[in-house]
Protein backbone atom coordinates (compact mmCIF):
# COMPACT_ATOMS: atom_id res chain seq x y z
CA UNK A 1 0.00 0.00 0.00
CA UNK A 2 1.31 3.41 -0.92
CA UNK A 3 2.07 5.65 2.02
CA UNK A 4 0.66 9.13 1.63
CA UNK A 5 1.41 11.90 4.11
CA UNK A 6 -1.44 12.92 6.40
CA UNK A 7 -1.82 16.16 4.42
CA UNK A 8 -1.94 14.37 1.05
CA UNK A 9 -4.62 12.01 2.36
CA UNK A 10 -6.75 14.95 3.49
CA UNK A 11 -6.32 16.69 0.15
CA UNK A 12 -7.10 13.54 -1.84
CA UNK A 13 -10.15 12.67 0.22
CA UNK A 14 -11.54 16.19 -0.28
CA UNK A 15 -10.64 16.27 -3.93
CA UNK A 16 -12.14 12.87 -4.75
CA UNK A 17 -15.45 13.79 -3.24
CA UNK A 18 -16.04 17.34 -4.20
CA UNK A 19 -14.12 20.01 -6.04
CA UNK A 20 -15.97 23.24 -5.16
CA UNK A 21 -17.69 25.17 -7.94
CA UNK A 22 -16.51 28.50 -6.60
CA UNK A 23 -14.03 31.07 -7.93
CA UNK A 24 -11.22 29.77 -5.70
CA UNK A 25 -11.85 26.05 -5.17
CA UNK A 26 -8.35 25.28 -3.90
CA UNK A 27 -8.57 28.06 -1.32
CA UNK A 28 -11.86 26.51 -0.12
CA UNK A 29 -10.21 23.10 0.24
CA UNK A 30 -7.24 24.69 2.02
CA UNK A 31 -9.53 26.41 4.50
CA UNK A 32 -11.41 23.18 5.16
CA UNK A 33 -8.32 21.13 5.94
CA UNK A 34 -6.31 23.94 7.51
CA UNK A 35 -3.45 24.81 5.20
CA UNK A 36 -2.51 27.32 2.51
CA UNK A 37 -4.08 27.51 -0.96
CA UNK A 38 -0.65 27.35 -2.60
CA UNK A 39 0.19 24.21 -0.62
CA UNK A 40 -2.97 22.50 -1.89
CA UNK A 41 -2.17 23.46 -5.48
CA UNK A 42 1.44 22.39 -5.16
CA UNK A 43 0.53 18.99 -3.63
CA UNK A 44 -2.13 18.32 -6.27
CA UNK A 45 0.37 19.15 -8.99
CA UNK A 46 2.94 16.77 -7.45
CA UNK A 47 0.38 13.96 -7.03
CA UNK A 48 -0.75 14.42 -10.62
CA UNK A 49 2.79 14.46 -12.00
CA UNK A 50 3.72 11.31 -10.09
CA UNK A 51 0.64 9.59 -11.48
CA UNK A 52 -1.43 9.18 -8.29
CA UNK A 53 -4.19 11.40 -9.61
CA UNK A 54 -5.45 10.05 -12.91
CA UNK A 55 -7.74 12.93 -13.75
CA UNK A 56 -9.12 16.03 -12.09
CA UNK A 57 -12.11 18.02 -13.27
CA UNK A 58 -15.63 17.27 -14.45
CA UNK A 59 -17.01 13.77 -14.98
CA UNK A 60 -20.02 13.72 -17.24
CA UNK A 61 -23.09 11.49 -17.29
CA UNK A 62 -23.02 10.44 -20.92
CA UNK A 63 -26.72 9.61 -21.04
CA UNK A 64 -27.71 13.14 -20.05
CA UNK A 65 -25.59 14.55 -22.87
CA UNK A 66 -27.41 12.48 -25.46
CA UNK A 67 -24.99 9.57 -25.65
CA UNK A 68 -26.15 5.98 -25.52
CA UNK A 69 -23.84 3.57 -23.68
CA UNK A 70 -23.49 -0.20 -24.05
CA UNK A 71 -21.33 -2.95 -22.60
CA UNK A 72 -20.39 -5.46 -25.27
CA UNK A 73 -18.99 -8.93 -24.62
CA UNK A 74 -17.25 -10.77 -27.44
CA UNK A 75 -16.03 -14.29 -27.91
CA UNK A 76 -12.91 -13.93 -30.02
CA UNK A 77 -10.69 -16.65 -31.46
CA UNK A 78 -7.38 -16.41 -29.60
CA UNK A 79 -5.32 -16.08 -32.78
CA UNK A 80 -7.36 -13.02 -33.85
CA UNK A 81 -7.41 -11.23 -30.48
CA UNK A 82 -4.86 -8.51 -31.26
CA UNK A 83 -6.37 -7.51 -34.59
CA UNK A 84 -9.94 -7.48 -33.23
CA UNK A 85 -8.93 -5.52 -30.12
CA UNK A 86 -7.03 -2.95 -32.17
CA UNK A 87 -9.92 -2.52 -34.58
CA UNK A 88 -12.26 -1.87 -31.63
CA UNK A 89 -9.81 0.63 -30.09
CA UNK A 90 -10.14 2.68 -33.27
CA UNK A 91 -13.72 3.75 -32.49
CA UNK A 92 -13.82 7.08 -30.61
CA UNK A 93 -16.92 5.90 -28.71
CA UNK A 94 -15.01 2.97 -27.17
CA UNK A 95 -13.65 4.07 -23.79
CA UNK A 96 -12.75 0.77 -22.13
CA UNK A 97 -11.60 -2.38 -23.92
CA UNK A 98 -10.38 -5.29 -21.81
CA UNK A 99 -9.35 -8.84 -22.53
CA UNK A 100 -10.80 -10.94 -19.71
CA UNK A 101 -10.83 -14.47 -18.35
CA UNK A 102 -13.90 -16.52 -19.22
CA UNK A 103 -15.93 -17.77 -22.16
CA UNK A 104 -16.42 -14.20 -23.39
CA UNK A 105 -12.90 -12.92 -23.61
CA UNK A 106 -13.10 -9.32 -24.86
CA UNK A 107 -15.29 -6.70 -23.15
CA UNK A 108 -15.69 -3.10 -24.22
CA UNK A 109 -17.90 -0.09 -23.61
CA UNK A 110 -19.33 1.80 -26.56
CA UNK A 111 -20.91 5.27 -26.53
CA UNK A 112 -22.86 6.39 -29.58
CA UNK A 113 -25.09 9.31 -30.54
CA UNK A 114 -27.90 7.14 -31.94
CA UNK A 115 -29.14 3.52 -32.03
CA UNK A 116 -28.34 3.49 -35.76
CA UNK A 117 -24.72 4.35 -35.10
CA UNK A 118 -24.53 1.59 -32.48
CA UNK A 119 -26.04 -0.97 -34.86
CA UNK A 120 -23.67 0.01 -37.64
CA UNK A 121 -20.58 -0.31 -35.43
CA UNK A 122 -21.69 -3.62 -33.91
CA UNK A 123 -22.39 -5.02 -37.40
CA UNK A 124 -18.87 -4.06 -38.44
CA UNK A 125 -17.42 -5.78 -35.38
CA UNK A 126 -19.50 -8.95 -35.86
CA UNK A 127 -18.06 -9.21 -39.36
CA UNK A 128 -14.42 -9.17 -38.20
CA UNK A 129 -12.35 -12.34 -38.61
CA UNK A 130 -12.31 -14.32 -35.36
CA UNK A 131 -15.43 -12.79 -33.77
CA UNK A 132 -17.54 -15.83 -32.87
CA UNK A 133 -20.28 -14.25 -30.78
CA UNK A 134 -21.33 -10.81 -29.56
CA UNK A 135 -23.56 -9.89 -26.61
CA UNK A 136 -24.99 -6.40 -26.21
CA UNK A 137 -25.56 -6.09 -22.45
CA UNK A 138 -27.79 -3.06 -22.19
CA UNK A 139 -28.11 -1.23 -18.91
CA UNK A 140 -31.43 -1.65 -17.15
CA UNK A 141 -30.38 0.35 -14.12
CA UNK A 142 -27.22 2.02 -12.81
CA UNK A 143 -26.96 1.57 -9.07
CA UNK A 144 -23.51 3.01 -8.44
CA UNK A 145 -20.70 4.73 -10.27
CA UNK A 146 -18.26 6.01 -7.75
CA UNK A 147 -14.60 5.44 -8.23
CA UNK A 148 -13.55 6.84 -4.90
CA UNK A 149 -11.35 5.40 -2.22
CA UNK A 150 -11.27 6.80 1.25
CA UNK A 151 -7.63 7.03 2.30
CA UNK A 152 -7.23 6.36 6.00
CA UNK B 1 -32.94 18.82 -20.27
CA UNK B 2 -31.48 20.97 -23.01
CA UNK B 3 -27.82 21.53 -23.70
CA UNK B 4 -27.24 24.63 -25.78
CA UNK B 5 -24.18 25.78 -27.68
CA UNK B 6 -22.79 27.70 -24.70
CA UNK B 7 -23.11 24.58 -22.54
CA UNK B 8 -21.20 22.66 -25.20
CA UNK B 9 -18.45 25.28 -25.01
CA UNK B 10 -18.36 24.81 -21.24
CA UNK B 11 -18.20 21.02 -21.65
CA UNK B 12 -15.39 21.26 -24.20
CA UNK B 13 -13.40 23.52 -21.86
CA UNK B 14 -13.99 21.22 -18.86
CA UNK B 15 -12.71 18.22 -20.82
CA UNK B 16 -9.25 19.73 -21.20
CA UNK B 17 -6.65 19.85 -18.46
CA UNK B 18 -8.05 21.40 -15.29
CA UNK B 19 -5.89 24.45 -14.42
CA UNK B 20 -3.97 24.04 -11.18
CA UNK B 21 -4.01 27.73 -10.38
CA UNK B 22 -5.87 29.95 -7.89
CA UNK B 23 -8.64 30.86 -10.37
CA UNK B 24 -9.12 27.73 -12.48
CA UNK B 25 -12.67 28.51 -13.60
CA UNK B 26 -11.64 31.96 -14.83
CA UNK B 27 -9.07 30.28 -17.08
CA UNK B 28 -11.58 27.70 -18.31
CA UNK B 29 -14.14 30.45 -18.91
CA UNK B 30 -11.64 32.25 -21.10
CA UNK B 31 -11.13 29.05 -23.11
CA UNK B 32 -14.89 28.87 -23.57
CA UNK B 33 -15.26 32.55 -24.39
CA UNK B 34 -17.55 33.21 -21.41
CA UNK B 35 -17.33 35.22 -18.21
CA UNK B 36 -16.21 33.34 -15.10
CA UNK B 37 -19.61 33.97 -13.56
CA UNK B 38 -21.53 32.53 -16.50
CA UNK B 39 -19.14 29.60 -16.77
CA UNK B 40 -19.63 28.76 -13.09
CA UNK B 41 -23.39 29.13 -13.19
CA UNK B 42 -23.70 26.88 -16.25
CA UNK B 43 -21.38 24.32 -14.66
CA UNK B 44 -23.40 24.41 -11.42
CA UNK B 45 -26.62 23.92 -13.36
CA UNK B 46 -25.18 20.86 -15.13
CA UNK B 47 -24.05 19.48 -11.77
CA UNK B 48 -27.53 20.00 -10.33
CA UNK B 49 -29.32 18.33 -13.22
CA UNK B 50 -26.88 15.44 -13.26
CA UNK B 51 -25.16 16.08 -16.60
CA UNK B 52 -22.01 16.42 -14.52
CA UNK B 53 -22.00 13.46 -12.18
CA UNK B 54 -18.91 14.54 -10.28
CA UNK B 55 -16.49 17.42 -9.94
CA UNK B 56 -13.25 16.18 -8.46
CA UNK B 57 -10.37 13.80 -8.89
CA UNK B 58 -10.06 10.16 -9.77
CA UNK B 59 -7.02 8.36 -8.44
CA UNK B 60 -4.89 5.96 -10.35
CA UNK B 61 -6.09 3.12 -8.13
CA UNK B 62 -3.22 0.83 -9.06
CA UNK B 63 -0.83 3.39 -7.64
CA UNK B 64 -3.09 4.17 -4.70
CA UNK B 65 -2.67 0.57 -3.52
CA UNK B 66 -5.60 -1.18 -5.23
CA UNK B 67 -3.52 -3.13 -7.69
CA UNK B 68 -6.14 -5.73 -8.50
CA UNK B 69 -9.70 -5.37 -9.69
CA UNK B 70 -12.31 -7.69 -11.02
CA UNK B 71 -15.55 -7.33 -12.91
CA UNK B 72 -17.98 -9.80 -11.35
CA UNK B 73 -21.08 -10.85 -13.25
CA UNK B 74 -23.77 -12.18 -10.90
CA UNK B 75 -26.90 -14.20 -11.53
CA UNK B 76 -29.45 -12.55 -9.24
CA UNK B 77 -33.14 -13.53 -9.25
CA UNK B 78 -34.85 -10.59 -11.01
CA UNK B 79 -37.24 -9.95 -8.12
CA UNK B 80 -34.25 -9.53 -5.78
CA UNK B 81 -32.17 -7.26 -8.03
CA UNK B 82 -32.97 -4.00 -6.23
CA UNK B 83 -32.30 -5.32 -2.75
CA UNK B 84 -29.14 -7.21 -3.76
CA UNK B 85 -27.71 -4.25 -5.68
CA UNK B 86 -28.26 -1.98 -2.70
CA UNK B 87 -26.28 -4.38 -0.54
CA UNK B 88 -23.51 -4.61 -3.14
CA UNK B 89 -23.34 -0.80 -3.37
CA UNK B 90 -22.95 -0.48 0.38
CA UNK B 91 -19.60 -2.27 0.19
CA UNK B 92 -16.78 0.31 0.07
CA UNK B 93 -14.73 -1.71 -2.43
CA UNK B 94 -17.53 -1.84 -5.00
CA UNK B 95 -17.11 1.10 -7.38
CA UNK B 96 -19.71 0.26 -10.03
CA UNK B 97 -22.95 -1.73 -9.89
CA UNK B 98 -25.22 -2.13 -12.91
CA UNK B 99 -28.27 -4.22 -13.71
CA UNK B 100 -28.11 -5.37 -17.34
CA UNK B 101 -30.00 -7.56 -19.73
CA UNK B 102 -29.00 -11.20 -20.21
CA UNK B 103 -28.63 -13.63 -23.10
CA UNK B 104 -29.65 -17.30 -23.40
CA UNK B 105 -26.06 -18.46 -22.91
CA UNK B 106 -25.23 -15.67 -20.43
CA UNK B 107 -27.70 -15.53 -17.53
CA UNK B 108 -25.75 -12.97 -15.47
CA UNK B 109 -27.66 -9.74 -14.88
CA UNK B 110 -25.77 -7.77 -12.20
CA UNK B 111 -22.26 -6.42 -12.71
CA UNK B 112 -20.00 -5.12 -9.95
CA UNK B 113 -16.48 -3.74 -10.20
CA UNK B 114 -14.51 -4.74 -7.12
CA UNK B 115 -11.10 -3.38 -6.09
CA UNK B 116 -8.54 -4.99 -3.82
CA UNK B 117 -4.86 -5.06 -3.13
CA UNK B 118 -4.44 -8.64 -4.36
CA UNK B 119 -6.42 -11.23 -6.23
CA UNK B 120 -6.92 -13.08 -2.94
CA UNK B 121 -8.50 -9.97 -1.46
CA UNK B 122 -10.80 -9.63 -4.49
CA UNK B 123 -11.85 -13.27 -4.00
CA UNK B 124 -12.55 -12.66 -0.34
CA UNK B 125 -14.61 -9.52 -1.11
CA UNK B 126 -16.60 -11.59 -3.63
CA UNK B 127 -17.29 -14.18 -0.93
CA UNK B 128 -18.36 -11.42 1.48
CA UNK B 129 -20.75 -10.00 -1.12
CA UNK B 130 -22.08 -13.50 -1.76
CA UNK B 131 -22.73 -14.25 1.88
CA UNK B 132 -24.23 -10.81 2.57
CA UNK B 133 -26.81 -11.42 -0.16
CA UNK B 134 -27.21 -15.18 -0.11
CA UNK B 135 -26.09 -15.41 -3.75
CA UNK B 136 -23.57 -18.02 -2.65
CA UNK B 137 -23.67 -20.66 -5.41
CA UNK B 138 -20.33 -20.50 -7.15
CA UNK B 139 -22.10 -20.94 -10.52
CA UNK B 140 -24.03 -17.72 -9.85
CA UNK B 141 -20.99 -15.53 -10.33
CA UNK B 142 -18.35 -15.14 -13.01
CA UNK B 143 -15.06 -13.58 -11.95
CA UNK B 144 -13.97 -11.69 -15.07
CA UNK B 145 -10.37 -10.83 -14.25
CA UNK B 146 -8.49 -8.58 -16.65
CA UNK B 147 -5.89 -10.33 -18.80
CA UNK B 148 -4.97 -7.22 -20.77
CA UNK B 149 -6.07 -3.60 -20.89
CA UNK B 150 -6.37 -2.72 -24.58
CA UNK B 151 -7.88 0.71 -24.07
CA UNK B 152 -8.89 2.98 -21.22
CA UNK B 153 -9.84 6.52 -22.14
CA UNK B 154 -12.32 9.26 -21.36
CA UNK B 155 -15.10 9.90 -23.80
CA UNK B 156 -14.60 13.16 -25.69
CA UNK B 157 -17.94 14.91 -25.98
CA UNK B 158 -18.95 17.26 -28.79
CA UNK B 159 -15.57 17.17 -30.46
Amino acid sequence: MTEFSALDKKILNELQGNLPLSPRPFADIAEKIGCQEETVIERIRALKESGYIRRIGAFFESGKLGYHGALIALRVKESCMASVAQHINGYAGVTHNYEREGSYNLWFTLHTRSPEEETRILDEIRALDGVERLLNLKVKKKYKINVQFQLK
Amino acid sequence: MTIDEKDRQVIRALQGAFPLSPHPYAELAERAGLSEEEFLSRTRRMKENGAIRKMGAVLQHRKAGFKENVLIAWRVPPERTDEVCRRFCAHPRVSHCYDRNTAPDWPYNVYTMVHGQTREECESIARELASETGITERADRQMLYTLREWKKASLVYFC
